[in-house]
């Protein structure tokens, strides 16, 4: 079993809601995709190689103020649970976790943590610099992924081609290298039937959403990552500029819909987020879906001060905590299939009267 | 990612439909996404690299002529067809060895083939490459406005803009 408390905020500082409108924006996440010149990118280099990148870099971070402390996790060292573990909070992607259909671990593909920023290698592209903020904040996300950038950029020697700017692996990311997402919680705009409204709005200002867990994953508990499409043609600033631009408005139309939602009908939405938290509270099973659903649901009554005492920490703690890989750690044996609803109902209960008190 | 449906093939259109309140991503492949009657224009995004790369193979004797387009990557040997099939590139290299379909590729993807933000102060290329690159490219753009070929040339011209 890895040792997570190596990190000093065990890696999840991201879900502390101390960040700015964190009732609304969970998480703030920026990466920057760039390649070693003169290799061969990840799909066609050799196991060799890829040793090869992961010292070279290895060297560069610890020369670096940003990563000189930084733990490492070679992932293609690790069992599933813990590469998983890895994922759930949010530090690897599930490509370099090995968790895709295939699941297959790719050899030399690791991570390196410090704080709130890192450097995944080995993934598509050799090197994926990556920060994670609590709540919304787009240009101190940036402001260190950029310095990290600059720091690598320094040591290392990487692909840029003057015209078409950062070369990567696949041409979707090539230019800036960057990818910034938010990940928000949009349960008005959903019980208001106005999201599809906004997604499609967001697609044709060139912004793209995926679910909780990024690429490829479902939209469950109401919880959006949005983020850019194109990375080149535009510069990181006007990348992030309007990106922050469009999330604000979709926090306007959210609050708008909370509103609308209190004032037209105002005994439903209460009774839907007491129901939340009496079964969150009592059940005895609770399949990952109805978790994410009924947090969803607490989440709103604690945003629109229908429920007290309950801290958006606790809530997005129990988001993370209740995933398959950190059941299995909370109990120090892997649950079964049946088991799971099982474990996750008692942990859930546990956190809940441990961290908010008996009420109601 | 696989399709849904059949688990098979790859899904390249990814649905999102609201259905009691709750909003779910139906991830499917061409076919059967035609099956359940889902046609790629009214509202479901394709992926762009997707219809890209399924047009670039017809599109393939055309792009081998133009210059610096050859179907093999000199530095990695990756190829066109290996592209079109995994979606990634070999390696750096193959931005220029097919550098014509893939100009037109970025311009579908991002609406521009110019990189305007931070740049990289690159410790690798010595200036002599540099420069031969730049000869190199003055005589395709002297060639391009021989053949009339306008379009080539802006770009050439504005690649140049970007070296010199």
């Amino acid at each position: 079993m890895i040792d997570l408390s190596l990190l000093t905020d065990g890696g999840v500082g991201w879900l502390d809601a101390s960040g700015p409108s964190s009732h609304l924006v969970l998480s703030t996440r920026i990466r920057l995709a760039r390649n070693l010149a003169g290799r061969v990118f990840q799909g066609r280099n050799s196991e060799t190689e890829r040793e090869d990148i992961l010292s070279v870099v290895e060297r560069a971070a610890r020369e670096s103020v940003l990563l000189r402390q930084a733990t490492k996790f070679r992932l293609d060292r690790l069992d599933r649970t813990d590469r998983q573990l890895l994922h759930e909070r949010h530090l690897v992607s599930k490509e370099l976790a090995g968790l895709d259909a295939d699941g297959r671990v790719r050899s030399g593909a690791s991570v390196l943590v410090q704080d709130r920023i890192g450097v995944m290698l080995n993934e598509e592209d050799h090197l994926r610099i990556q920060g994670l903020h609590s709540g919304f904040a787009l240009e101190a996300t940036y402001a260190e992924v950029d310095r990290l950038d600059s720091e690598l950029g320094q040591r290392l020697a990487f692909a840029f081609h003057p015209e078409f700017g950062y070369l990567t692996s696949c041409p979707t990311n090539v230019g800036t290298g960057l990818r910034a997402s938010v990940l928000i919680h949009l349960p008005g705009l959903v019980l208001t039937k106005e999201i599809s409204k906004v997604l499609q709005g967001l697609a044709q200002v060139g912004l793209t959403f995926r679910g909780l867990y990024g690429e490829g994953s479902e939209v469950v508990g109401n919880f959006f990552q949005l983020s850019n499409q194109t990375t080149l043609g535009s510069s990181e600033h006007e990348l992030l500029d309007h990106l922050g631009k469009m999330v604000r408005q979709v926090m306007d139309y959210e609050e708008q819909a909370r509103q609308v939602l209190l004032r037209d009908a105002p005994a439903i939405i209460e009774d839907k987020v007491w129901r939340a938290y009496g079964l969150l509270r009592y059940a005895r099973a609770l399949s990952f879906e109805e978790a994410m659903n009924l947090l969803s649901g607490v989440r709103l009554g604690v945003g629109v001060n229908l429920i007290p005492d309950v801290a958006m920490y606790t809530l997005n703690k129990l988001l993370v905590y209740t995933q398959p890989a950190h059941l299995a750690v909370a109990e120090g044996v892997a649950p079964t299939e049946a088991d799971l609803p099982i474990r996750r109902a008692r942990f859930v209960r546990k956190v809940l009267e441990s961290e908010v008190g008996r009420r109601g | 990612m696989p399709c849904d449906q059949c688990r098979e093939r790859e899904a390249v259109i990814h649905l999102t439909q609201i259905v009691n309140e709750q909003v779910t991503t139906l991830h499917l492949c061409e076919r059967c996404a035609a099956e359940k009657g889902v046609e790629s224009p009214s509202g479901v995004v394709k992926t762009p690299l997707g219809s890209f790369l399924a047009a670039m193979g017809k599109n393939l004797p055309e792009t081998v002529s133009a210059p610096r387009s050859s179907d093999t990557c000199g530095r990695c040997g990756g190829s066109l067809q290996d592209f079109r099939e995994s979606g990634r590139l070999g390696c750096p290299e193959c931005y220029r060895s097919f550098e014509v379909p893939l100009r037109d590729l970025l311009r579908r993807l991002h609406g521009s083939t110019h990189h305007v933000g931070e740049r990289y102060a690159d410790r690798a290329a010595p200036p002599e490459e540099a420069r031969v690159e730049t000869a190199e490219l003055r005589e395709q753009l002297r060639l391009a406005v021989e053949t009339e070929n306008f379009e080539l040339a802006a770009e050439l011209r504005d690649r140049l803009r970007v070296m010199e």
